[in-house]
């Protein structure tokens, strides 16, 4: 029936192609914008404290609570300390922290609701009375608790920088991992039944082939959404835990530590809350665009 | 005579649904209820009923979509719901189906060359990636699109293009029988009468079977060498399309025939309406199921038994009390 015919081939070259991913991403404009502020901030941490080298904690009581000059581009804190060093080396931390939860919280949360979403029956229930009653934990006496238990097993195993970094991301995507996997489920309990998977099963596509070809791209985009969100929600999690002296050492200056540091302060410094709270807004802003922009661009349908 | 392709005998499939707390009193919906047919190769059955009779459901079953409750269906002198997992995968390549919405049945993340090519890729059929490829493009010549739209989305298409692909994807593992559940239903009218034609055509060529399921009795008409009538679930009649057209014997299709417009001013057709609305099929009237709407219904045997297919004339059979 599909006999080969050679010429059919050599026309297929002629047709312009649908615009690719890239280019559509690429006329999202806010999405744009996004991408180069969230590729500045991540140039700056990674590259700033090479050229900035004033050193984080050198303690000059002259200067303590001083506002933006030219020695202190961004001003100081309470014991003098140089804020724009502190900002460029805790964003490292901070960032890092952010996306690796993300994608713990993202992966997790995946696999639970689709696992959930194809089973039904038992396993489905179990699947989301464990997501209910993580859901139902108040998170941070278990954070607490968590830390408590496995903080210095942990640093013993890997030292103390990474113990913590890993404890940290580990504790806080996976206290993260529930809204997305009730998304997920929900999403795919509508795919699973629409035509075009009902297509493939009846073309013999295994169930594997069916998720991952069919169900779960058409499921991303409010994952990606709720992705970028849980971005927001680690970077402030690291903070409360590092206010409780939980997370990495108090001399480590994470962007959520040093906005905690400075509340006592509002009213004689402000500009000490307010640049690590310009960074952590702008970074989750332009990570919600860039999650938009995916959402779009990884849908052929949005031709803008 | 040869052996049917398709053999359908007694296939049931009930859905249950929990009535009142904790599923005490568990009901069930008979949405296919012992329905019988035979379908040979080449041919075509046509299926038609009201939206809710089970013809969907019927032809989900076949194909094992939906995991029927009884009966049995042969396939080709296999039965199909005996098949182990292999010889439901071989199975699968010699029936497919084509599906009612084509704005829901293609991937809206694949291009049409890799939802043609999917099927393929599931079954071995072809060398390499090229070598589907040149395959694809014969398809999509042969279902009348262009073998460069290949590399477009279904978004970019219009319902009647779009089910061509689906016809071109059910084609690409070369079955034997395709299910066309309602395929033009969704389709304007210039549009349906160009898809059917198409179907026609592949038909003449690859010698395919069809089960055509439709709402109305018009559209079937062209296409079927049998039409079966269902009603709530229940095969009423089944004959040779020529048959059934020329003398309906259950008055449920003389009136579905007499619903036909007639293109001719100033005939008018004696119409055979029915009174009332289609009964729920959780709880569907005893005996025969049509007796609560039956124009013709005298016996009182109508609302309590019911009625067996019975022989009324070659090949002509029918469910009712009053006639056969």
């Amino acid at each position: 029936m599909a006999g080969p015919s050679h010429q059919t081939t050599l026309t297929v070259a002629d047709e312009p192609r649908a615009p690719t991913s890239w280019q559509r991403f690429r006329k999202h404009r806010m999405a744009v914008v996004g991408t180069v502020v969230l590729g500045l901030l991540v140039a700056l941490v990674l590259l700033g404290p090479l050229i900035w080298n004033v050193p984080i904690d050198k303690i000059d009581f002259r200067a303590r609570l001083a506002m933006p000059s030219a020695a202190h581009p961004l001003g100081t804190d309470d014991l003098g300390q140089d804020l724009l060093a502190r900002l460029l080396y805790g964003g490292r931390v901070s960032l890092a922290v952010g996306f690796a939860a993300m994608l713990v919280a993202v992966v997790i949360g995946t696999l639970v609701g689709a696992v959930a979403g194809m089973s039904r029956g038992p396993l489905d229930a179990f699947l989301m009375w464990l997501t209910d009653l993580f859901l139902a934990l108040p998170t941070l006496p278990l954070l607490l608790l968590i830390i408590y238990l496995f903080r210095d097993a942990l640093k013993g195993l890997v030292g103390p920088e990474v113990g913590v970094f890993v404890l940290i991301i580990a504790v806080v995507g996976g206290l993260r991992w529930m809204p997305v996997a009730r998304l997920v489920r929900a999403q795919f309990l509508t795919i699973r039944e629409r035509e075009f998977v009902e297509a493939a099963r009846a073309l013999g596509a295994s169930r594997l082939r069916q998720v991952v070809l069919h169900i779960l791209p058409n499921a991303l985009g409010p994952v990606i959404v709720a992705g970028t969100i849980s971005v927001a929600e680690a970077i402030i999690a690291e903070s409360t835990l590092s206010f409780l002296g939980l997370g990495f050492p108090p001399d480590t200056p994470t962007w959520g530590r040093i906005l905690f540091d400075a509340k006592d302060f509002l009213s004689i410094a402000p500009h000490w809350a307010l640049f690590p709270g310009l960074a952590i807004f702008l970074t989750v802003l332009s990570i919600n665009f860039i999650g938009d922009g995916l959402r779009d661009a990884l849908d052929p349908r949005k031709v803008r | 005579m040869t052996a049917p392709l398709l053999s359908v005998r007694d296939l049931s499939k009930s859905f249950p649904i929990q009535a009142g707390l904790f599923g005490r009193s568990k009901l069930a919906v008979h949405a296919v209820d012992r329905v019988s047919f035979d379908l040979r190769a080449g041919q075509t059955l046509g299926v038609v009923g009201e939206s809710g009779c089970g013809k969907s459901t019927t032809g989900r079953c076949i194909l094992r979509l939906i995991e029927p409750t009884g009966g049995s269906v042969t396939f080709d002198g296999k039965d199909v719901r005996a098949l182990d997992g292999a010889g439901q995968q071989a199975l699968r390549r010699d029936m497919q189906i084509i599906f009612q919405d084509p704005f829901a049945s293609l991937n809206p993340r694949m291009t049409i060359g890799a939802i043609i090519a999917e099927a393929m890729t599931i079954h071995g059929l072809g060398r390499d990636a090229a070598d589907r490829r040149v395959r694809v493009a014969a398809l999509l010549d042969r279902v009348g699109l262009k073998p460069e739209h290949m590399r477009r989305y279904p978004h970019e298409f219009s319902g009647g293009q779009r089910q061509r692909v689906g016809i071109a994807r059910a084609l690409a593992v070369e079955p034997k029988l395709i299910i066309c559940d309602e395929p033009v239903s969704a389709l304007d009218v210039s549009v349906q009468a160009q898809v059917v034609n198409l179907l026609k055509d592949l038909q003449d060529d690859l010698g395919l079977a069809y089960m055509f399921i439709a709402h109305d009795l018009s559209v079937v008409e062209n296409v079927s060498d049998r039409i079966a009538v269902m009603y709530l679930g229940r095969v009423v009649e089944i004959a040779d399309a020529s048959a059934l057209y020329a003398g309906p014997q259950h008055p449920y299709t003389e009136a579905l025939l007499s619903a036909i417009p007639v293109p001719e001013p100033g005939r008018h057709k004696v119409r055979r309406k029915l009174s009332g609305e289609l009964p729920n099929p959780i709880n569907p009237p005893t005996g025969c199921h049509f007796h609560s709407r039956c124009p013709i219904r005298k016996l009182p045997l109508c609302a309590t038994e019911r009625p067996e297919m019975k022989p009324c004339g070659q090949g002509h059979m029918v469910a009712c009390h009053m006639r056969g």
